[in-house]
This record gives structure tokens, C-alpha cells and sequence, in this order.
């Protein structure tokens, strides 16, 4: 049986793998949100006076702004009163180490396939785990910080270096930023937080693992990473959730800074659940992501592969502040069913010789919307910007769409920008010529759809790479013919 | 109450559609004038788009028209010269020549247009001794609820032509309509509603140009409706090359039957602020619709060019090319929606929008959206924006051309094959003279 046959006997019987819950106890805020409950998760997690501020002041924006109407997708209004804020695995003490870890937490995401025991793993990827609201664990830390990189939860960050964080927090993306990114400042739980030092390069992975489990909660982690100067740093998020009827929110905000000379590359699989095939439930994922090349030649690159959530609504965004810095995004957006995608990116040019590259891949199959936004905005001080943007949609049956919104803005003539969009079907040709050399359709359209993500999926780390093409036949299971 | 966007406007505009009610003697019973009361409410309700509206982003001209134009001010009458008159023309256009000055159709320097098939008259005749077929045309393909500046259009109408070409008939020269302004020493705004429909088998060529004279300010707000019968061939230009104060906006909605052909070529060269909305409707299987669309700018002049192609039925195409070039301080604005409903397999539809940038004030704001909701088709869309090629300058340079020079050529290349779409001569000779004229400066 070939590869590609297998990948997808595999993924025929199940719809989606991880929509299992566990029932692990878990510490609960009330529902509802008001400047009590922002204090309420302010004390739970025993924060300094200065961050409760900060929250308080967040909370405060958020209730006087509205929720943003022009995204390309439709949802029921979300009532922010019937929702849990705060929501962590009950543990009896902070462990201090993961032979204190509650095993069955240790169960769950060995059952997703992360293991959290060191000895065990062969590959070097240090994660930190993520269970609903809480960091349960991180690994690799000593050894990371050897080389003075930390690596940990964000609220372990708050209480070991508050200068550095509160240094950077919210620099990139300010409280007010938006509804969603005001929304987590007021009530996020954790996260990780990641800060490398001057010319240090990271040897391994670092990784975040987010799991939603508990029912009626949303999600709120912050993750933010610090690279200083000619450092480098990969980054992976992955995320699950448990299969629900109602629809959960998932508002997460994602801060990256790089100093000059530093590099960033941060990927993510995002594989919440989208809802079954009549497009119920589902995760809301309305994520702000935006990362500052704030030095010169320093380098951001944003990777991702969309198949979950129901409704997406996500941006990760480039200032390109420092001369002779470079952004990347590279996306593929799989909808399915009557999942929703409005994602892409902006790209800010403020330096001189700022480069930016966008590759966007959209499939959308199904009942589903898949939409590509982005911004090419190139500042008058910006001499001699570079973009190139490329954004290509697969559509897979007649009932589905795909849409493209780029939005180019430039004010400097050297600038060089380049957009180019084409949207198509798979060939019957193409299919034939497969067909022809004895690979069924099935396996024919599983083909075609990873050579064209190729260009997306080879800018993602090895593990990573494979993940995703396994998720990208499983969105698509279904959907041919 | 929210203070609705342009109030000021609308609160100036009460008294003169009072006055226009007035002048109408009689006929404010008739069909028509219910379209006009009705819009004229809606206006009232909708308001004018607010800064932050989507379609108007980057395109303010509600404050803008808030601030320099007085809408209070009544209709009057032209004071040019015959010279004048004659210097806007195309020369060497052969076509059916009709004259409006400050928008009112002038007899007496229009021809006399008798071809078989082809019947012109005036917005305003039909509206006296048709009013009830003219009601039937009148406002169908320009809604005025989604769009303030069709709704005040349909409520001032009185000027402008209703074109009809019957069936089967190839009308033997092109239509040109001149719209001349005066501002010599008054501001002015004038509206102009163009009713055009295309019988079945039928070719025809409608050019508009529309010019100021004088040194104040002026508004012009037009809409057109043009219907393209089933295997008919319409061609229309637009050719806009105002005065630097002067504010215009236009609307053309065009619908498509079956096999049908419609090809817009809309150049815009001068002017304060100036908006083309292109909407065109394929209707029906096997239409073809092309979109030419050129900007060269200086000054402050600003520039925006919405086009939206509605692909409704299968095996339909659509072309789309738009190019600028921003000198000084002027901005150039394009946005180009391609959609395609789940109805439309077997569409093709291209769109492309080039621009340059020659100077750092000068700006260009584009947006090329595609909304897909059929499978089978064939879609794509591109864009750039840049400046000159720099070896290409070089290499002439080393020929020994002066820089100046160089880049004309240059420039002259980049908006040659937009010209050459324009297939009328006389137009092309007209277009790449001002331009010509602008590049070596």
C-alpha cells in the first residue's frame, strides 16, 4: 500500500482524532466577565499590582469598543456573560518537577501524542504544555537555560523576570489594539514566554501545546517571545480541542520581538476542532498575531497550516521597522464543511530595504468560505521595499467559496510590489494523468493537494511537516467527487 | 439622531430640490418625478459615506465636497466661447457630435443625428412626452439605496440622453457626448443620467468627455445605465480631463444578455478629485466584458477607479486592464472586485492593475478582490506597483538619449497597450498627445 493510500485509510474511519475529553478536575472562575473577575484571575494567579493595572485597564477599553463586522464570515453573537474566564487542571501544589505532574494529565497529552517526559523523547523539541487556561508543564528548561534562554509559562515569567515583561508586553500589540487582543489583556490565563539571549542560537525547537478541555470556557494565552540581539529562535504552537456541540472562543494574542540581527521563525498547526460535517460547534479562533523587526537585518517568518476552528479570524502581521529587514508568511487554509477562514497578513515597510514575501495557499471544500485579507503597506521613509505576494485558492466542489482581499498601500516610489492571486480547480487533466499511471482519484486529488502546498509545507519544521500533511488529508477526507 | 455623514450638504440641497420641483411645472405628478422624490428621501435617510465607509477608504468625498462645494447654489447657464468649445473636441473624430454645456444639451452645436435605428433625445423630452416608458428605464440598473451619489443623481435628473439602438442596427459612427462646465466666475454642480439601451444584434460606440473651463470650483455627478441586449456589441469610453478643482464622480452600471459584448475604456488624466465606479452585470451565458481603464496624474489630482464584474451565468469572460502613473503629489486609488456567483462554471476572468510611482508624495492604494463561489473557473488577479525599470533607463541613456527623454519613452511604453485597446485613432491620437505633453515636462 503506498504512502499516500495509507494516510488516508487511516483518516477514512474518524472524523476527527482528538475530540476526546478527559475529565480531569478543574479549578473554575464563575461565568460572566466584570472587573472582579479580571481581579479574580489576577489573584489566582498572583500577580503583581501593576499587571492587575494593566488587565483593569484593558478591561476597561474592551467594554467600550465593538466587536469588529467586516471580517468575510457570519457566527451567532457570542455572549461574553455565558462564558468561563478561567478554567485550570486542579493540582495540588505547583510540581516541581513532571514526576509530580498529576498522571492523568500526563495521560492526556501522551494520548495527543506529546510526550512531556525528557528521558522519553528522541527528538529535541522543548514544549510547553498549555490545558485550557493553564501552563501544566515545561520541558527542557534546565538545559535551555544553560545558554540563558528562558523558556516558561507566562505567569511563571511575571513572577521570575517582571522586568522583562513587563518590558515588552503589549509593545507589539497595544491593549487597545483590537476587540479580541483587548479582550485576552483583560483575562489571559498563560502562555509562554521565551526570551534569548544576545547572540545565542536556541538548539532546539521550542514548542507550545494548547488544549481546551473543559466545556463553556474560552481560552485566553498570551505567548510572547524575546529574541535579542543576532540571536535565533523556531518556534512551534500546535493546538486541539475536545469535540462539543456549542461553539467555544479561543482569543489568543501572540508578541514577538527581534532586536537587530535576530531571527524568528514561528509556525503553527492550528487543529482546533471545526465543528462536524453540518457545522456544528467548533472552536472560535480570533487570534492577533504580530511580530516587530525592530533592529536592523533582523527576520520574522510566520508559517502556518489552518485546518481547524470553525470560524478563523487571524492576521499574523510584520512591521518591518528595522532597515534591511525581512518578514515572511507562509500559509495554507484548509476549510471543510461549513468551517469559516478570513486570514492573511500585513507586512509594514517603515525601514530601508525591507523585504517581505507572501505565499498563501487557500482550499476550501465543502460548504465552507476560506478568505485571504492582507496589507502590503509601504511608509514614505521606506526606500527601496520589496513584496511579493502570491495567494492562490483551490476550490473543491461547487458550493463552497474563496475570496481574496489584498489591500496594497504605498507611498514611496522605489518601492517594488508585486501581488499576484489565481483561483482554480483541480484539472480533470490532471487528475487523468494520475489516474492513467493507476492512482485512484482519491489518492490522485491527496496528491495534487500536497505538491501545492509543497511551498508552504517545506518552510515547516520535519515533524511539524508531516503532521501536516496528515491533517491536510483528513480536512479534505471526503471531499472529493 | 446620529448626525449622518455630508448633512451639511443634504441641508443645502432642501432648498434647490424645492426650486427644482418648482421649475418642473406640472410635471412633479409624472412617473418619473416619483423615482426622483423617493431618491431624494432615501438620500435624506442614507446620507453621504462616512470617512471610515469601506468603498470610500480611501476616497473622501463627502468631506471633501462638504468643504469646497456649495450645493445650494442654483443651475445657470454657460457663457463660453465658440473657440472654447471647439479646443475640448477630439480632433479628427468623425462621430455624431452633441454638446452640453453646464450640463444642459445645447441644439444648436449638436448635430442632427438621423441614422436608421438610432433614435437620441434628451433625458428631458422623454421625460415630458414619455414619462411613463422613460419611468420603465429610469432608475432600474442604478440602485439608489446602496449608492448616496446615484440617489442624488436620480434626484436632480433632467439632463443628459436617452440612447436607443434598435435591433440589428450598426450604428456607422461613434456617439460623442461633450459635457463642458463653466467656472469662470461662479462655483457649479451639475448632475447627468444617461439612459442607453442596445437592441439585439446591435453595435454602437458612446464616448463621453467631460471638461471644465474657468477657475472655480465644480462638481459633476453622472450615471449612466446602459443595457446590452443578447449578441449585441457595445463599446463606451470615458474620457476625463477636468480642471484642477474640480470634483467628479461617476457611476455606469451596465447589464449584459446572452453572447453579448461590452467594452469600457475609462481614462482619467486630470481633475481635484475624481471617482469612477464600473459596475457590469453578466446577466447571461457566453458575455464578454473588457475594461481598459488608464491614469496618468500630477498635481493633487486624486484618482479612484472602483470596477466590480458580476459573473451570474456560466461560460461568460472578463478582461480587465488598469494602469497609472502618479507624478507629484497625486494618488491613485484602484479597486477591482471579480465575482463570480456559484451559478458562473466555466468563467475566465482576468484583471490586472499596474502602477508607477514617480515621486515619494505621490501615492497609489489598490485593492484587486476576488469573491469565488463557483469551482470551475478560471480566475486571476495581479497587481503591481513600482517604478521605472532603472537598466532600462540606463540602456537608453547610454544610447545617448537624455534622461528626460528616456523616461518618457519609458513611460510611454508602459501605457501603450492600454492606448492601443482604445482602437479609435483619432481617441488614441488624443489621449497620447496629452500625455506626451505631460511626460516631457
Amino acid at each position: 500500500m503506498s504512502n499516500d493510500d495509507q494516510i488516508l485509510e487511516e483518516f477514512t474511519s474518524k472524523e476527527y482524532e482528538f475530540g476526546w475529553t478527559v475529565d480531569l478536575e478543574a479549578d473554575e472562575a464563575p461565568k460572566g466577565l466584570n472587573e472582579d473577575i479580571v481581579r479574580f484571575i489576577s489573584a489566582k494567579k498572583e500577580e503583581p499590582e501593576w499587571l492587575l493595572e494593566w488587565r483593569l485597564d484593558a478591561f476597561r477599553a474592551w467594554q467600550k469598543m465593538v466587536e469588529p463586522q467586516w471580517p468575510n464570515v457570519t457566527y451567532p453573537e457570542i455572549d461574553y456573560q455565558d462564558l468561563i474566564y478561567y478554567s485550570a487542571p486542579k493540582q495540588s501544589a505547583k510540581p516541581k518537577s513532571l514526576d509530580e505532574v498529576d498522571p492523568e494529565l500526563l495521560a492526556t497529552f501522551e494520548k495527543l501524542g506529546i510526550s512531556l517526559t525528557e528521558q522519553k523523547r528522541l527528538t529535541g523539541v522543548a514544549v510547553d504544555a498549555v490545558i485550557d487556561s493553564v501552563s501544566v508543564a515545561t520541558t527542557f528548561k534546565d538545559t535551555l537555560a544553560e545558554l540563558g534562554i528562558i523558556f516558561c509559562s507566562f505567569s511563571e515569567a511575571v513572577k521570575e523576570h517582571p522586568e522583562l515583561v513587563r518590558k515588552h508586553m503589549g509593545s507589539v500589540v497595544p491593549v487597545q489594539d483590537n476587540y479580541f487582543a483587548a479582550l485576552n489583556s483583560a483575562v489571559f490565563s498563560d502562555g509562554s514566554f521565551c526570551y534569548i539571549p544576545k547572540g545565542v542560537r536556541c538548539p532546539m525547537e521550542l514548542s507550545t501545546y494548547f488544549r481546551i478541555n473543559a466545556a463553556n470556557t474560552g481560552q485566553f494565552e498570551r505567548t510572547l517571545i524575546v529574541a535579542d540581539e543576532g540571536s535565533y529562535v523556531s518556534y512551534l504552537e500546535g493546538c486541539t480541542a475536545p469535540q462539543r456541540d456549542e461553539n467555544q472562543l479561543h482569543a489568543a494574542v501572540v508578541e514577538i520581538k527581534a532586536a537587530k540581527d535576530a531571527e524568528v521563525k514561528y509556525s503553527t498547526v492550528q487543529n482546533w476542532y471545526p465543528g462536524d460535517k453540518d457545522g456544528k460547534g467548533g472552536i472560535y479562533n480570533f487570534v492577533t498575531k504580530r511580530g516587530i523587526c525592530e533592529g536592523d537585518n533582523s527576520k520574522i517568518s510566520w508559517t502556518q497550516v489552518e485546518t481547524g476552528s470553525s470560524v478563523t479570524w487571524k492576521y499574523p502581521s510584520c512591521i518591518l521597522k528595522g532597515d534591511n529587514s525581512q518578514g515572511e508568511f507562509y500559509s495554507v487554509a484548509v476549510t471543510n464543511n461549513y468551517q469559516q477562514a478570513d486570514t492573511g497578513t500585513k507586512m509594514i515597510h517603515i525601514g530601508k530595504n525591507t523585504k517581505s514575501r507572501i505565499v498563501s495557499k487557500g482550499i476550501s471544500a465543502g460548504h465552507s468560505q476560506n478568505s485571504y485579507r492582507g496589507q502590503v503597506q509601504v511608509m514614505k521613509r521606506a526606500e527601496n521595499a520589496r513584496n511579493f505576494s502570491q495567494c492562490d485558492s483551490l476550490l473543491m466542489g461547487s458550493l463552497c467559496g474563496a475570496h481574496t482581499f489584498p489591500y496594497i498601500d504605498i507611498e514611496n516610489q522605489s518601492a517594488q510590489v508585486e501581488h499576484e492571486a489565481t483561483t482554480s480547480k483541480i484539472g480533470e487533466d490532471q487528475i487523468f494523468y494520475c489516474q492513467q499511471r493507476g492512482i485512484d482519484e482519491e489518492s490522485a486529488v491527496a496528491l495534487i493537494v500536497n505538491g501545492y502546498a509543497k511551498e508552504v509545507l517545506n518552510q515547516l519544521p520535519m515533524e511539524f511537516a508531516v503532521e501536516a500533511q496528515k491533517l491536510l488529508a483528513l480536512t479534505l477526507e471526503g471531499s472529493v467527487g | 439622531m446620529t448626525k449622518l455623514a455630508g448633512q451639511s450638504i443634504l441641508d443645502s440641497l432642501a432648498g434647490r430640490f424645492e426650486a427644482f420641483e418648482k421649475s418642473l411645472n406640472g410635471q412633479s405628478k409624472s412617473a418619473v418625478h416619483q423615482v426622483r422624490k423617493e431618491a431624494f428621501a432615501s438620500l435624506n435617510q442614507t446620507g453621504f459615506p462616512a470617512a471610515k465607509h469601506e468603498e470610500y477608504k480611501f476616497t473622501n468625498l463627502t468631506k471633501a465636497l462638504e468643504k469646497n462645494i456649495d450645493f445650494g447654489a442654483n443651475e445657470r447657464e454657460a457663457s463660453l466661447s465658440s473657440d472654447e468649445i471647439e479646443s475640448v473636441k477630439i480632433a479628427g473624430l468623425e462621430a455624431y457630435t452633441l454638446v452640453f454645456l453646464n450640463g444642459h444639451f445645447s441644439t444648436e452645436l449638436s448635430d442632427d443625428v438621423s441614422e436608421a435605428g438610432l433614435s437620441i433625445e434628451t433625458f428631458n423630452s422623454v421625460a415630458k412626452e414619455n414619462a411613463d416608458e422613460l419611468a420603465a428605464q429610469f432608475g432600474q440598473l442604478a440602485s439608489t439605496e446602496d449608492n448616496p451619489f446615484i440617489a442624488l443623481n436620480t434626484a436632480f435628473s433632467q439632463n443628459g440622453v436617452v440612447i436607443n439602438v434598435e435591433h440589428n442596427s450598426v450604428i456607422s459612427k461613434p456617439i460623442a457626448l461633450y459635457f463642458i462646465g463653466e467656472t469662470k466666475k461662479d462655483q457649479l454642480f451639475y448632475n447627468v443620467r444617461n439612459i442607453v439601451s442596445v437592441g439585439e444584434m446591435a453595435q454602437v460606440t458612446i464616448l463621453e468627455k467631460f471638461d471644465t473651463i474657468g477657475g472655480e470650483k465644480a462638481f459633476s455627478n453622472v450615471v449612466n445605465e446602459i443595457s446590452v441586449a443578447a449578441a449585441a456589441n457595445a463599446k463606451y469610453f470615458k474620457l476625463e480631463d477636468d480642471a484642477d478643482n474640480t470634483y467628479h464622480i461617476s457611476n455606469v452600471k451596465v447589464t449584459q444578455a446572452k453572447d453579448s459584448t461590452f467594452t469600457a475604456n475609462t481614462i482619467a488624466l486630470n481633475g481635484a478629485m475624481v471617482r469612477n465606479n464600473l459596475d457590469i452585470r453578466l446577466e447571461d451565458q457566453g458575455c464578454e466584458a473588457n475594461m481598459n481603464g488608464l491614469y496618468v496624474l500630477g498635481g493633487k489630482t486624486h484618482v479612484d477607479n472602483h470596477t466590480v464584474v458580476d459573473h451570474l451565468m456560466p461560460n461568460s469572460n472578463s478582461n480587465e486592464l488598469y494602469k497609472g502613473i502618479m507624478d507629484d503629489k497625486s494618488k491613485g486609488v484602484f479597486n477591482g472586485k471579480i465575482f463570480v456567483r456559484q451559478d458562473a462554471q466555466k468563467t475566465n476572468a482576468f484583471q490586472s492593475n499596474k502602477n508607477i510611482l514617480m515621486t515619494n508624495d505621490a501615492t497609489v492604494n489598490t485593492k484587486p478582490q476576488l469573491e469565488i463561489w463557483a469551482d470551475d473557473v478560471k480566475c486571476s488577479h495581479g497587481c503591481t506597483t513600482g517604478q521605472l525599470d532603472q537598466d532600462a533607463l540606463f540602456y537608453l541613456q547610454a544610447r545617448g538619449i537624455k534622461k528626460e527623454k528616456a523616461r518618457a519613452i519609458l513611460l510611454h511604453a508602459f501605457a501603450s497597450d492600454v492606448i492601443e485597446n482604445l482602437e479609435i485613432e483619432a481617441i488614441q491620437e488624443h489621449v497620447e498627445k496629452i500625455i506626451t505633453e505631460r511626460l516631457e515636462k
